[in-house]
């Protein structure tokens, strides 16, 4: 096996796969450890590719990625890899075992998966050259099977492998394909719906783990109840869960008993049959590799995931399912791919579906032959192929676990939606075919599910991701995972929409897949990774590139015995200065290569001298000013009081390097109306005083000494001072405030002490007292839709605009917190923080009963959080691409300078690619981010972040290699920026073209021939159209009635800054059932619709901003008693923002939940608990965005629908 | 009948007036030709502690056009109950309260003694005193602390409920707000932009409350005055923390650069403070200033301290690039200040100059006091700011607030102006002169600050034709009308009646001769040179004063430092001529011409010629020019001193000889507002120069052996001496003639 795979898999996935899918599985079992060594291994094992090759790096590689995902393909793969090449089966039944098991590699050759995997997976493998054809979906499922076995562990790494395949031969292919698919099996069962449960709960690690206890349940449960007795089971889970299907699959396939899994079997029959013949050709010719790219890509792997998840099960025989799986796995399998490749995309029109899966049908015989079955249904199976895919919906069914509440329409839905649908919803389907042929008849079930696709994931994920290979993907930003910095940035700092970049503006041009990476340059790293290490080069100055000036870094070339080294990036050649020269070992590389953080690691800092400071002077340490609104409105809200009471203790909080020491950060107090009183709080003072500045036209500071004090040198002054104040305005009937004059005073005062620093500044309403930066009331309702609407959304006057560019020259970085009660023109207030690199808060109609919780979180963690200052960020990549443009909060004075005054820890900058030049499938391509920042104690430092991706002349190898929800936060940054000079209208519009064009692109390019009624995903991208269509539907691009400017203003500018984590969880929301907690995982999650809401259930909602508890009209009087204490839904007061402390473990545990969530997000939630049939109903409702929106927005169907028919006339 | 001396004197001491003349020439003509015009110098708050004040108020004739008082120079019909005005013969009926009037039934007004006498207005609010201290921060550590202590004293100085208010400067201008607990506040004004009222109104928060209260101005300034003005009584404790709080400027000076002082805009907002809450009420401000305003308007000097302030010859080159722009800034402050009654005092002390020059109009249009010294840690302005709060016998404060000085004349006679601290109010009336001299065009002025010894020079003119001889026995008459705040917050209004007779000047030459007052016609010419010499250019005056002829305080009034510039800063120049033109005729004789005293064995005290031959070796000399004290130790008695005779108990008498000027010296310091300098010199010592440049060059290098005497010290000097001048005057007025 383990050669076999590692051939395979090191050639499919690239270096790394090899090493993930051998070693993984070994490792695996043994240890997550192994995995990791393997990495590195498998990291060359991709390059060589070869068989060999894989062997040897199989083992360290396949550790880490098979973990989860591997396994799963492994199923696959196994099937596949025995349709495909007999070697390769070979590989994949050892990958199977893994995804049995996901980590033992003997288990998984034991496990007989095998043999039913060839069935499934082992079209699939062929399938996946075919599927690649017939659709992103069945590639993805097909692929990865095959490979799975093997390479499942490997695949984990999968992006790698994609590319890998790319490159790789059929062989590889299949491999690597396998691995995938395996890995998603093995992953799933055990992590499957432990990921889930995990995703909620803990890490990843931990979740894999939970997974083969905790996870079984769910998941397992679902698929074994489904798997094994698969009608009933089915039926059961169906409905509710995607995953189902893919098990269901399996299941189906050994079920055929059941109906569902009946009509899986037709469609995958189908697929695999027609496909296959031209996948395995395709694969063997050029074709194959594209159409493996879809495969290996992660899709399948998430797929198989899901499938594997169910697949662990039975192959895991303690589990329930394993049984089923044993008995019907290769069924299933069978079933399976076609699942897959439903899910992926096919969404044939609904009328095709039909047709398609009697096509399908016929086929279905194929199937059992998996690997023809799969190829067919990629390609057709949307349209057909869900015809069968109702028999996906079955399998789904046994995904319902996620969402068991959800309609058990499983046998129905089977029926309907049998063509993709199912197919889809197997997540292994690299490819997703979403077929809907009447779109009124579309199952949801049948469309690739995001909660397969996450679940899939964290099951696959099971093992540290390690950096080291080139081009790899990472792990979803929704799976909790460990990183292993070896040379390339972690993806807590970056994440980039392609892992493998066109290598030419055409190509990129005509897949218009957009080239970005969202860089996270503070990023937190959880505790058990390192943070970057600080370099100090000496009083040179770190040593860098001498034309392009990119720092030393693990891409810098040593060569004449190391005394020079040519740039990575411009290919310059350089000499080593004498105090850095070392020798050359065998290999090249510099014997100090480990021991020095830059020559090994992606990201670590240096030390900048004084020639990087500002007035060649080293930085003061930087001081924080509070600026608070004492207006009538401020003080009658209780805001003032609230902040002055927690400044108090929070003042100890200030931001610190070293926890031991003191902060040096130095803090000072103004307090505002119409005028602005700025606070002398010298420790010297017996009591503070207080300076009133009225000539607010021309903002000065009136003091110097005594503003900005040590916290502690002044604390009774200053404590005083914060007991006064609230004091002295209770009385206050100024209304009136000026807002422009209060960030001057701020800035004036940074600027008198000659330091950097940032303001908290809270404010409560829209500044019309007369003074620069007054501002009108301009909200106009009329406006909404119109070609003036943009003009809404840019800030009312200059004036701002002008400040913040002096804000940003003096490092002062602006945190705004707004407390109104009306129209404030938050488009206009947020200038300054948003270009300044500050946040803005926003808390309407505050009261500070409820919202004081609120609040003071995000106060603390705001003053707590890490922050860096006075920021220059620079992106200088290799020759050929070019970063063109920036998203986030900052200021850009020329092209190529990301200027920040402030930089935390939660910012994220999105930063866009362009061709100018050519790029090399060998040197890959590099990009450097630069951070120059003044640390909190007052340290200059540069922070550097490496990232190497891979190249690609194939388009498949591109769609096999991204990640959406990285495209989905570029594209959400690219339309909020585009609405300030479009219309909106034709923002959503642009949205829809691009996105309808990466898909067709692919459909023409990638995706094997077949009728146009099909709709045929990506696997990577699967979920591409879900999460558009949320995107198109926020707020922002598409308000409700009951949505103000100023919340849309406040969206835009808070997703500018977000990460891919903040986004994907704010466009589609987590919804978690609370039937059942168990403690050290999550239930998981269900779509975001209210058909997957249960009367008599209870259930959490978080967007990252808000947390609602929704109850069911009918819960149970036990679960209402265990959280609420009260039995009677009717004495549930929903205007509480907090759960009563009870003494019963689900109380406890759900509390524990709630915190946890509140912790993961930058913005504390506050939950609000929403009664089903209530008016308040409707603000929850809002957040089901699968469902259509009150505003007017598509559901996820009828939207698929409409991007099915674009697509369509893109390629008529 | 006394003699003319007794009578002027006589005068002086009950109405506080000296004319030049004490009889009047007839006509228009005749007054023209006795060159000195008829003028009078009028102490409208001479002090007279046998006054009772009265508790009611004066009885006006009733013609809209006079409104002169009834005096007892009018005529008064007992039984018909009317008097006859003495200005325009209007027929007055007495009011009903004057019905028990009669011949042995006076009241007061009419009696002769009572020809000076005041009035007590019993209607309106008593106000409150306000003092507004506007304390400059960029000084010495010692000089600050040494203000600091004199302010906390003078709090104990105040009256209970007199209303205080601080504001301070350096580089941004700081009203503190008075009486919070726990917090000291205050408001901040940038240094560089000046504000109007309104504008302040606003930045202040000062505008509601006046909003609200309408028409009644008075009612609403209390409420007003709690923020920045607080009475004395209620935050003293307060305001002694705060002024011990005080911090030097905290901005940064680099080196090569003068402080950042905002002296122009401090003054502005504290004119604009009272202007918005305390208009038409007495209120001082006094302002502190240890240098320079260097930035904003009224900025005298820039902060580059290799510029050197402007001198008299960078002014006479037109090379003072702030002077125009600050004199303005300053002028248009000391009228609005004064159109509100409000004083502005300045006490400058630096070694270098403050802008004095700029910033006179302040302390001159308002009648504030002007104190220069060279620190504020010297006796010097420790006492004189002390001295500010002197009370009188009733333990009220000698000075008033707002008064207004009208002027009612005969018909033959007209105001033509006054020279002194006061502003003209620009009323027209039938008294009102076309011939203006000083402030002119008006028969009333506005002066802020009155104290005891304020002193203004009034100019008449003749107008009566020489054809329309005037009656046998007629006398001119001229009211004086000063309303004022009396610190105790009163209104009070005194009114001074005097009359002289008329003469034919061909006939009566003789008797127009003998009343001439030398030394009031001295000091009134001296008034008008240097009131000529503010306005116009310096050569002029003095040839203009040349063809005057007056003796011998013509040859010391060209050499001091109110005409001549030379050896004397314009800061200077602009103090000299400030204290000169308020202070009454003594003060004003001594500043001219100083006085010389000689102590020693020969004999008692006694006064000598301010003459280099006074300077003898076995003298000490003891010279008061009012803003010096100087005792000159004779070379001789400077090495005794030295040898320390006056230790030994057989020498005891030197010991007395040198104490007796010392003793002399302290009881002048006592009494003399400002304080002099106090100078103890010897022969030969550096500071004996002060000496040597006011005495007569009799000897000099030139001629002192030409004399051929023993006595005196030559100095060297090229100045001319008095015989010369003398030679010369004689010369040219035999010239003349012809």
């Amino acid at each position: 096996m383990n050669v076999n795979q590692h051939t395979p898999m090191a050639s499919p996935y690239g270096q790394p796969q090899p090493g993930y899918s051998q070693p993984g599985y070994a490792p695996l079992d043994g240890g997550y450890p192994a995995p990791y060594a393997p990495y590195n291994g498998p990291a060359s094992a991709y390059q060589p590719g070869a068989p060999p090759q894989g062997p040897a790096r199989g083992p360290p590689a396949s550790g880490p990625p098979p973990v989860s995902a591997p396994q799963p393909y492994n199923q696959y793969s196994h099937s596949q890899g025995d349709m495909q090449n007999g070697p390769p089966t070979m590989t994949q039944a050892p990958p199977r075992p893994a995804a049995s098991q996901p980590y033992n590699p003997g288990a998984m050759n034991l496990s007989g998966p095998h043999p039913s995997y060839p069935q499934h997976y082992g079209p699939p493998s062929t399938i996946q050259q075919v599927t690649n054809q017939m659709t992103g979906m069945q590639i993805a499922s097909g692929p990865p099977t095959p490979a799975g076995p093997g390479y499942a562990p490997p695949h984990s790494s999968q992006p790698p492998v994609s590319t890998a395949y790319s490159a790789a031969p059929p062989p590889s292919y299949t491999q690597a394909i396998p691995p995938v698919s395996s890995a998603p099996t093995q992953p799933p069962p055990p992590s499957g719906p432990a990921t889930s449960q995990q995703y909620y709960g803990g890490p990843p690690p931990s979740s894999q783990q939970p997974f083969n206890s905790s996870l079984p349940p769910t998941s397992q449960q679902q698929f074994t109840s489904s798997a094994p007795p698969p009608p009933s089971s089915q039926q059961t889970f169906p409905p509710t869960s995607y995953s189902g299907p893919v098990p269901p699959p399996s299941q189906a396939p050994a079920p055929p008993v059941s109906q569902s899994q009946q009509s899986f079997p037709p469609t995958q029959p189908p697929f695999s049959s027609a496909p296959p013949p031209v996948s395995q050709p395709a694969f063997l010719s050029g074709p194959p590799p594209p159409v493996q790219g879809s495969f290996p890509p992660r899709a399948p792997p998430p797929s198989s995931h899901q499938y594997p998840g169910p697949m662990p099960p039975q192959q895991q025989p303690p589990l329930s399912q394993p049984s089923p799986y044993h008995s019907g796995p290769p069924p299933p399998r069978a079933q399976m791919p076609p699942t897959s490749m439903p899910q992926s995309n096919h969404l044939p029109p609904g009328p095709q579906g039909p047709p398609g899966p009697p096509g399908p049908l016929q086929q279905p015989p194929p199937q059992p032959g998996m690997q023809g079955g799969y190829p067919p249904q990629q390609n057709g199976a949307f349209g057909q192929v869900r015809g069968p895919q109702p028999g996906y919906a079955g399998p789904y069914p046994g995904q319902p676990n996620y969402g068991a509440p959800a309609p058990a329409p499983a046998p129905a839905p089977p029926a309907q939606k049998r063509l993709d649908p199912d197919a889809i919803p197997s997540p292994q389907a690299s490819d997703m075919p979403a077929v809907q042929k009447s779109r009124h008849r579309i199952d949801p079930d049948a469309i690739p599910s995001p909660i397969q696709v996450i679940e899939d994931d964290k099951a696959k994920s099971t093992e540290p991701f390690t950096t080291g290979v080139r081009g790899q993907a990472p792990p979803l930003v929704t799976t909790n995972f460990q990183v292993k910095d070896q040379g390339n940035a972690s993806p807590r700092f970056i994440r980039c929409t392609a892992y493998n970049m066109p290598c030419t503006a055409d190509m990129a041009k005509q897949s218009q897949v957009p080239l970005a990476a969202v860089i996270k340059p503070l990023a937190t790293l959880p505790p058990d990774e390192t943070p970057p290490y600080v370099v100090d080069h000496g009083e040179g100055g770190p040593i860098r590139c001498n034309r392009c000036k990119a720092y030393m870094c693990p891409y810098m070339q040593f060569i004449e015995g190391g005394r020079r080294f040519q740039c990575g990036f411009c290919s310059c050649v350089t000499e080593v200065p004498p105090h850095y020269f070392q020798h050359l070992d065998h290999t090249g590389k510099r014997v100090d290569c480990y021991d020095r953080p830059e020559l090994s690691l992606g990201s670590y800092e240096f030390l900048a001298t004084v020639d990087y400071c500002k007035n060649n002077k080293l930085p003061q340490p930087p001081a924080f000013v509070f600026l608070i609104d004492v207006s009538y409105n401020a003080v009658k809200s209780g805001m003032v009081s609230i902040v002055c009471q927690e400044l108090k203790t929070l003042l100890d909080y200030l931001p610190r390097e070293n926890p031991e020491m003191d902060s040096v950060v130095r803090v000072g107090f103004v307090t505002y109306n119409k005028v602005l009183h700025f606070y002398n709080v010298k420790s010297s003072l017996a009591q503070p005083q207080m300076l009133v500045v009225s000539d607010v036209s021309d903002m000065f500071v009136p003091l110097l000494d005594g503003f900005l004090v040590n916290v502690n040198e002044s604390r009774l002054v200053i404590e005083s001072l914060l007991d006064q104040i609230p004091e002295m305005f209770a009385d206050t009937r100024e209304t009136e405030t000026v807002f422009g004059p209060v960030i001057q005073a701020g800035l004036e005062a940074l600027k008198a002490a000659d330091c950097a620093g940032k303001l908290f500044v809270f404010h409560t309403s829209l500044p019309i007292a007369e003074a620069p930066g007054k501002l009108k009331n301009r909200e106009d309702k009329k406006l909404i839709g119109t070609d003036k609407e943009k003009s809404l959304f840019q800030p009312q006057v200059g004036f701002y605009n002008n400040l913040a560019k002096e804000c940003v020259a003096q490092g002062c970085c602006v945190d705004l917190f707004l407390f109104p009660n009306q129209y404030v023109d938050v488009a206009t207030l947020g200038v300054v923080p948003v270009s300044t690199g500050g946040s803005v808060y926003k808390y309407t109609y505050f009261q500070a009963q409820s919202d004081q919780e609120r609040f003071l979180n995000d106060l603390r963690r705001d003053i707590q959080k890490p922050v860096g200052f006075d920021a220059v960020m620079r992106v200088r990549t290799s020759t050929g691409i070019r970063a063109t443009d920036f998203y986030g909060s900052f200021f850009m004075s020329n092209t190529t300078d990301v200027e920040l005054a402030g930089l935390d820890c939660d910012k994220a900058i999105t930063v866009e690619f362009k061709h100018d030049d050519k790029l090399s499938e060998e040197t890959g391509a590099l990009m450097q981010c630069a951070m120059l920042y003044t640390s909190c104690s007052g340290q200059r430092r540069l922070r550097i972040h490496n990232m190497a991706v891979n190249c690609c002349s194939q388009l498949a190898d591109l769609y096999r290699n991204c990640e959406t929800d990285t495209i989905i936060n570029f594209f959400s940054k690219y339309a909020f920026r585009g609405i300030l000079n479009n219309p909106t209208k034709a923002v959503r519009d642009t949205l829809v073209n691009q996105c309808a064009q990466i898909l067709a692109c692919y459909r023409k390019n990638c995706a094997s021939p077949s009728s146009a009624g099909q709709l045929i995903l990506p696997e990577c991208m699967k979920l591409l159209p879900v999460y558009l269509n949320c995107v198109l539907k926020s707020d922002v691009l598409l308000p409700g009635a009951d949505v103000s400017l100023d919340d849309r203003a406040y969206l835009r500018q808070l997703i500018s800054c977000m990460d891919v984590a903040e986004t994907h969880v704010f466009f589609y929301p987590r919804l978690l059932p609370l039937m059942k907690l168990e403690s050290g995982s999550l239930p998981v999650a269900v779509r975001d619709s209210e058909e997957r809401l249960s009367k008599g259930g209870v259930y959490l909602l978080e967007t990252g901003l808000h947390l609602f508890l929704w109850v069911g009209a009918s819960a149970q009087q036990e679960l209402l008693l265990n959280i609420f204490g009260t039995q009677s839904f009717s004495q549930i007061d929903p205007s509480m923002t907090s759960l009563p402390v009870l003494d019963n473990p689900f109380s406890q545990r759900l509390r524990e939940i709630i915190d946890s969530f509140r912790a993961q997000r930058s913005r504390y939630m506050k939950l609000m608990v929403v009664k089903q049939e209530d008016r308040a109903e409707l603000i929850f409702r809002h957040f089901l965005v699968e469902d259509k929106s009150a505003s007017g927005g598509a559901s996820y169907v009828d939207f698929l629908c409409h991007m099915h028919k674009e697509i369509r006339q893109l390629l008529s | 009948m006394a003699t003319f001396p007794e009578y002027i004197a006589q005068n002086e001491e009950r109405d506080g007036v000296r004319f030049s003349w004490n009889v009047w020439p007839s006509s228009r003509l005749e007054a023209t030709r006795m060159v000195v015009p008829v003028a009078a110098l009028f102490t409208p708050l001479k002090e007279r502690p046998d006054l009772p004040p009265i508790q009611y108020e004066p009885v006006l004739c009733s013609r809209a056009t006079c409104r002169a008082v009834l005096n007892p120079l009018c005529q008064v019909d007992y039984r018909a109950k009317l008097w006859a005005c003495n200005f325009c013969y209007q027929r007055n009926q007495f009011p009903p309260s004057y019905a028990g009037i009669s011949e042995v039934n006076q009241p007061a007004e009419l009696l002769p003694q009572f020809s000076t006498i005041e009035y007590v207005v019993q209607r309106g609010p008593q106000m409150p005193l306000v003092f507004l201290y506007v304390v400059d921060t960029c000084m010495e550590d010692e000089d600050l602390q040494a203000l600091k202590e004199s302010l906390q004293m003078s709090l104990s100085l105040l009256p209970p409920t007199a209303l205080v208010g601080l504001i301070t400067f350096g580089r941004m201008v700081q009203v503190h707000e008075l009486g919070c607990e726990g917090i000291s506040k205050s408001y901040v004004f940038r240094g560089t932009k000046d504000l109007n009222a309104k504008q302040l109104q606003e930045m202040l928060g000062l505008t509601k409350p006046s909003a609200t209260q309408g028409r009644g101005p008075q009612t609403a300034q209390q409420p007003l005055s709690n923020r920045f003005l607080q009475p004395v009584q209620k935050i003293d404790m307060n305001l002694t923390d705060l002024l011990g709080e005080l911090q030097r400027d905290p901005w940064p000076v680099t080196q090569g650069k003068r402080p950042l002082r905002s002296l122009g805009v401090a003054m502005s907002i504290a004119v604009g403070l009272l202007e918005c809450t305390f208009p038409n009420t007495g209120a001082r401000i006094m302002t502190f200033i240890g240098g320079p305003a260097t930035q904003g308007p009224g900025m005298v000097v820039g902060d580059e301290l290799k510029t050197p302030i402007r001198s008299w010859h960078d002014i006479e080159k037109d090379n003072a690039k702030f002077m125009k722009k600050a004199t303005k800034h300053y002028e248009s402050l000391a009228n609005r200040a004064s159109t509100n009654g409000h004083i502005i005092d300045i006490y400058a002390c630096a070694l270098d100059q403050t802008g004095l020059l700029e910033m006179k109009c302040c302390a001159n249009y308002t009648g504030g006091y002007m104190v220069m010294a060279d620190s504020f840690n010297t006796s010097l302005f420790k006492q004189t700011f002390q001295r500010v709060f002197t009370k009188d016998v009733q333990g009220s404060f000698k000075m008033a607030f707002a008064a207004t000085l009208e002027v009612k004349t005969s018909r033959e006679i007209k105001v033509s102006g006054a020279i002194g601290p006061c502003v003209s109010l620009n009323a027209k009336g039938p008294c009102v002169s076309e011939n203006e001299i000083g402030t002119g065009g008006t028969c009333q002025w506005k002066i802020c600050g009155l104290d005891p010894s304020t002193t203004l020079a009034l100019y008449f003119e003749v107008v009566n034709q020489h054809n329309a001889p005037i009656p046998q026995g007629g006398r001119g008459a001229i009211q004086f009308v000063t309303q004022y705040q009396h610190s105790s917050g009163q209104r009070r209004i005194r009114v001074t009646t005097t009359a002289r007779n008329w003469a034919d000047a061909q006939t009566q030459i003789q008797s127009i001769a003998a009343s001439f007052d030398q030394e009031a016609a001295a000091i009134l010419m001296a008034r008008l040179a240097v009131y000529r010499a503010e306005t116009e250019e310096g050569p002029d005056v003095l040839r203009w004063l040349d063809r005057q002829l007056i003796r011998l305080f013509m040859f010391h009034l060209r050499r001091s430092p109110f005409l001549q510039v030379f050896n004397n800063s314009p800061d200077e120049s602009s103090y000299y001529r400030h204290q000169f033109n308020r202070q009454d005729l003594t003060q004003a004789l001594i500043m001219i011409q100083p006085v010389l005293y000689a102590y020693s064995f020969n004999g008692p005290p006694e006064p000598v010629l301010l003459d280099s031959s006074s300077i003898l070796p076995d003298r000490i000399l003891l010279m008061d020019t009012f803003f010096q004290i100087l005792i000159y130790h004779g070379e001789t008695v400077a090495q005794w001193r030295k040898a320390g005779y006056q230790d030994m108990p057989e020498y005891e008498n030197f010991k007395h000889l040198l104490q007796a000027p010392v003793d002399d010296a302290q009881e002048l310091l006592h009494t003399r507002f400002p304080m002099p300098r106090y100078i103890d010199t010897e022969h030969g010592g550096s500071q004996a120069r002060f000496l040597l440049s006011k005495v007569n060059p009799s000897q000099t290098h030139n001629n002192m052996y030409a004399w051929g005497q023993e006595s005196g010290a030559p100095i060297l000097t090229d100045d001319v001496s008095l015989q010369v001048f003398m030679d010369h005057l004689k010369k040219l007025a035999v010239s003349s003639a012809a």
